[in-house]
């Protein structure tokens, strides 16, 4: 059995069957980071002590028959989740020395579930980001071509289950920080309606957007991880309280009659010639499993970049304010009075993504220009809900590119951080709306490079959006390819 | 030139809860440093706030109370500044859509009655605090308190001396104390006043330029403040000189107003919704509820015992004073000995004298609990024990003197008034035949005085009513003593 | 629009971020591009649109007034720069 490429379904039932030690599962990922992280950086944190102990304390699990289907299946996460007693960066020199000192509702589902935490993933600096280029802690590098970024920000994650150094691993999305590395990496990763993850635990970038999710090599995977994932957690406000669900139990249903929305301004000139070919030939294939295809228009698609330029750092600058050199985290080593404590732990603390979208946020909510910016933001925010809501009386489900262009070159755009915007023009304004989204590797574009296809369902709709990537993976096997550096 | 003042309050109201405003932690007061400061109070690195129900009912509960507007929907927002003791660096409030609109404050003062308005009233987190002592030059900060919840109530700019805003304060502090959603205790800060102080020429429309006062931890220290800062700003802008809208601390041991230093630099709180928090939606059944079990408000109760039971405007005054001091009276009233004043045939024979009544809490109850510093509510001698003399006051069993004497026993060893009254024998002389010995053996005893007062010398009858008095060991009922004397000293 | 020194000084202290002056011009010209992307906002018509701030679909909870924290000071206090006495500390705080 080779491990590394084995669905979490078989490897839950080779865990169940006693073929395999969680303890074993573990190590052969440990050394599989071991020999081959070096070269991607997709980990900030790894404690093998500690993950085999949780895999050993699986071990005993399972040999009580205690056993669901993530137990002793190690799962790496976002450095976005604190984990108590584990080092929970977000990928910042602020939060460098930061040890959680307890763990998110997300930790805690996957503890319940009796999978040992296989390191913390590399992110873009408290998750701003689209290339994994503004971490504390270096870029990643996409597996495929480490001449190329692995998308943003959950980059880490994304790198780190293409070259299966994890079966599965968490992220967070917050303009496409999921579907887009996902989509940059050849892997599958969903975003779910807003409110289905708790945010407790999960370090906040823009509250009213971001959301935890999942990202991993296919549908089903993804079916196996949200079943743990999702939860009720009071301690989340916006968490919403709903009967339990099985993501897995309409997988295999058939898509006869599907009516796929294609929204035209997600097939206009601003996408390369590579990423649309390798999406019509998705379309083609959706056809031949019984869908039909529904011209739809989300015409405030272009304002979602700026709208969410707005709104997210303006969320930004007041979530990141308390990071400021007093109770945890880091404090500047030369400071005169209280201000000068703040300003330099803040300013040595933040890279320059962060402090730019600080200085934004800053400028859309002061004096004279909330009303221009922050409010005019808010109303097109809701055209773009309206406008999906309307598509989402003509069609089930809406698809599209997760990204324009396959994956850029490491160092393409750091300059010029509008370009690094536009790239998530196509997942922005499912944030916006807080509908699930969902990405899945469709074939590959230039230079080799995987391309990603979009699904956008409704409210709540995650099971069928699942249901919809995993017939095409049944039908297709773009989701089992591995990029060399992964076969080694 | 002749000056008004005008004033408006702004009072930060901490909301008698268990537990914080967004976390589990308790409030309690005096634990030791950010012993109970938990992870979202002191703003861990992905922590949420959630709303306490208890504190939006504070807040209903006081919309209500002061006739205002309880906003169907409002909206939480986020205030940011930098500050130690805001460990999110923002302060969780209600800004454009508070939860409480309008709304009024009766205030008697001097005898005038007054509407003082309300702008509104919202929720927010309180602060924690920063203690300068003993840090080698350091600030030390303690969260315990951040997170508690305050309802801060605004006036508008409506009172015209401090005087006049110091019995609202007044007025305020015992409304929020008698509908329970505050434990008023100012010296933990539970109950916080800053003033916004202005003088325009008399006539003048416009309003002065303002300054806030902060930290007037007392009535008399809010009268001080204003009545200095007043005379601050009259004397500026006689001498030529402008008034500068700034924030002002009130300092006792000077008697004083200065400038914050840490105010100074201009304030952009960039205000906006606060995305972890959705509007609260308050629905009508919900306000109904918290209605219908508001208690009979001060005011009211304090019209009712002058229409009701005949008290005087002072006394109906003193005794809504308090919620406690109130529920004492009445149960006063009740007395299980006669029957309630709503049942019985004859309604006058079955209460105790309102009055009556009045006149033991106000007078001689009052004065003991002041002499041990005790609240009503911790007072010695209940209601029962208390109504439990009086009975005998109104039914004649003992004089109101004698009764001072069985007060003071049932405060000093507790027991019942009857028991006392037994044992030491102060049960009054109402019986005809023994008085009528007394006042014979006196007629017989003192020849001369009675002569004189046959002759028509009025005044000697005080003589006979203190010799009979004396003789009876005080103990003669001074009504029918005195209908004997007449009878026996009738020409 | 663009931004000029005194705004930026402006943001940067409300930001209490101590802005290196070397990278200055940079900063400001990324934040004018930033201004200039997100005016395209200002030409839409959004009359009568009420502002969204929140996906459509959640309402507000609130919890019961119950104390379920208990003091967990010293884990807390494990990971901050300062403390003494179990207080925080900071630079002076001048009121």
């Amino acid at each position: 059995m080779n491990l590394a490429h084995t669905s979490l379904r078989q490897l839950a039932a080779a865990l169940r069957a006693k073929t395999l030690s969680s303890r074993e599962l573990a190590q052969s990922y440990l050394d599989r980071i071991a020999r081959m992280d070096p070269q991607l950086n997709s980990f900030i944190t790894l404690d093998a002590p500690r993950t085999l102990a949780a895999a050993d304390a699986a071990d005993v699990r399972i040999a009580q028959g205690d056993t669901g289907p993530l137990t002793g299946i190690p799962i790496a996460h976002k450095d976005i989740f604190c984990a108590n007693g584990w080092l929970t960066t977000c990928g910042s020199k602020m939060l460098s020395n930061f040890v959680a000192p307890y763990d998110a509702h997300v930790i805690e589902q996957f503890h319940a579930a009796g999978s040992p935490l296989l390191g913390k993933t590399n992110m873009d600096e408290f998750a701003m980001g689209s290339s994994n280029e503004t971490s504390y802690f270096g870029p990643v590098k996409n597996p495929w071509d480490l001449a190329a970024v692995p998308g943003g920000s959950s980059g880490g994650s994304a790198a780190a289950v293409a070259a299966r150094l994890t079966p599965a691993a968490t992220g967070t999305d917050t303009g496409g920080s999921i579907r887009q590395p996902a989509s940059l990496c050849g892997i599958s990763g969903i975003k779910p309606t807003y409110g289905r993850v708790s945010r407790y635990g999960m370090i906040a970038y823009a509250s009213s957007l971001d959301q935890g999710g999942v990202l991993a090599p296919s549908a089903e995977d993804l079916a196996l991880v949200l079943n743990t994932m999702v939860g009720f957690d009071a301690r989340d406000s916006t968490c919403l309280e709903r009967p339990a669900e099985d993501f897995t139990a309409g997988l295999d249903k058939p898509l006869a009659g599907l009516r796929i929305g294609l929204p035209r301004e997600y097939f206009s000139d601003g996408v390369s010639a590579d990423v649309a070919n390798a999406i019509e030939a998705a379309l083609k294939e959706y056809e031949r499993l019984g869908a039909t295809r529904v011209d739809i228009s989300l015409p405030n698609t272009k304002l979602s970049v700026p709208v969410y330029y707005v709104l997210a750092p303006a969320e930004a600058s007041s979530n990141l304010s308390r990071f400021d050199g007093v109770r945890y985290g880091y404090r500047a080593k030369d400071y005169g009075d209280l201000t000068d404590l703040y300003e330099r732990s803040r300013a040595e603390g933040f890279g320059p993504e962060v402090k730019r979208r600080i200085l934004t946020g800053t400028y859309v909510l002061s004096k004279g220009y909330y009303d221009a910016y922050y409010l005019q933001a808010q109303r097109v925010r809701r055209l773009i809900l309206d406008d999906f809501q309307q598509a989402f009386t003509r069609c089930d489900v809406i698809m599209g590119p997760s990204s324009p262009t396959v994956a850029f070159n490491i160092g393409e755009k750091t300059s010029d951080p509008i370009q690094m915007y536009l790239s998530d023009i196509f997942t922005i304004s499912v944030n916006l709306a807080g509908l699930p989204g969902l990405s899945i590797p469709v074939g590959f574009g230039a230079q080799q490079r995987p391309v990603g296809l979009q699904l956008i369902g409704d409210y709540f709709s995650e099971a069928h959006l699942l249901n919809i990537a995993h017939q095409y993976q049944q039908a297709t096997d773009w989701h089992a390819q591995s990029p060399a550096l992964a076969k080694a | 030139m002749e000056w008004e003042t005008v004033i408006g309050l702004e009072t930060h109201t901490q909301l008698r809860t268990l537990s914080k405003i967004f976390s589990g932690a308790s409030t309690a007061f005096g634990a030791q440093p950010n012993a109970q400061a938990s992870a979202v109070d002191i703003a861990l690195p992905g922590v949420l706030p959630v709303m306490n129900r208890a504190a939006v009912e504070h807040a209903i509960r006081f919309g209500l109370a002061v006739g205002a507007t309880v906003a169907a929907r409002s909206i939480f927002a986020r205030k940011n500044y930098f500050y130690p003791d805001l460990p999110k660096g923002y302060q969780i409030s209600q800004y454009e859509i508070p939860v409480v609109l309008g709304g009024a404050v009766r205030v008697t003062l001097e005898g005038v009655e007054r509407s003082i308005q309300l702008t509104r009233a919202h929720l927010e987190e309180d602060a924690g605090k920063s203690l300068h002592e003993d840090f080698h030059g350091l600030s030390g900060i303690d969260l315990n308190r951040a997170g508690t919840p305050l309802l801060e109530i605004v006036t508008e700019p409506d009172m015209r001396s401090a005087a006049e805003a110091v019995a609202y304060a007044r007025a305020l502090h015992r409304l929020v104390m008698w509908i329970g959603i505050c434990d008023g205790n100012m010296q933990e800060g539970s109950f916080r006043c800053d003033a916004n102080v202005s003088v325009r020429p008399r006539g003048q429309k416009e309003y002065g330029t303002r300054c806030e006062i902060k930290n007037l931890n007392s009535f008399r220290f809010m009268e001080k403040a204003i009545e200095f800062e007043v005379r601050r700003q009259i004397a500026l802008i006689e001498e030529g000189g402008t008034v500068v809208q700034e924030t002002r601390l009130y300092d006792a041991d000077r008697d004083e107003t200065r400038p914050m230093r840490s105010k100074e630099d201009a304030q952009d709180y960039r205000y906006f919704p606060d995305p972890d928090l959705l509007p609260l939606v308050i629905d009508a059944q919900w306000v109904e509820r918290v209605r219908a079990a508001l208690p009979e408000l001060p005011d009211a109760m304090a019209q009712r015992f002058q229409s009701v039971l005949g008290l005087s405007a002072y006394d109906a005054g003193v005794i809504t004073a308090s919620r406690p001091l109130a529920q004492y009276f009445e149960a006063l009233l009740q007395n299980p000995k006669l029957g309630s004043r709503a049942s019985g045939s004859d309604p006058e024979a079955l209460y105790l004298d309102p009055k009556l009544c009045a006149n033991w809490l106000c007078g001689e109850l009052s004065a003991a609990l002041h002499r041990e510093n005790l609240e009503v509510e911790h007072s010695r001698i209940t209601p029962g024990q208390l109504s439990g003399l009086l009975v005998r006051i109104q039914d004649g069993t003992i004089s109101g003197k004698t009764a001072k004497e069985v007060f003071e026993a049932l405060w000093q060893e507790g027991g019942e008034a009857d028991a006392i009254i037994e044992a030491k024998g102060l049960r009054q002389i109402s019986d005809d035949g023994a008085l009528e010995k007394i006042v014979d053996q006196l007629i017989a005893e003192n020849a001369v005085q009675v002569a004189e007062y046959r002759s028509g010398k009025d005044k000697v009858f005080g003589f006979f009513v203190g010799r009979a008095m004396k003789a009876s060991g005080g103990r003669a009922n001074p009504i029918q003593l005195n209908d004997i004397l007449k009878k026996k000293l009738a020409p | 629009m663009s931004l000029s020194d005194s705004d930026l000084a402006r943001l940067a202290r409300l930001a209490r971020l101590r802005l290196d002056p070397a990278a200055g011009d940079a900063l400001k010209s990324q934040l004018t591009g930033i201004l200039h992307l997100i005016e395209e906002l200002q030409a839409v018509d959004t009359q009568g649109i009420e502002p969204l701030a929140q996906s459509p679909h959640l309402q507000l909870r609130l919890r019961e007034d119950r104390v379920t924290e208990t003091d967990r000071r010293a884990d807390f206090q494990a990971i901050a720069p300062q403390v003494e006495n179990g207080l925080y500390l900071v630079p002076r705080v001048v009121e």
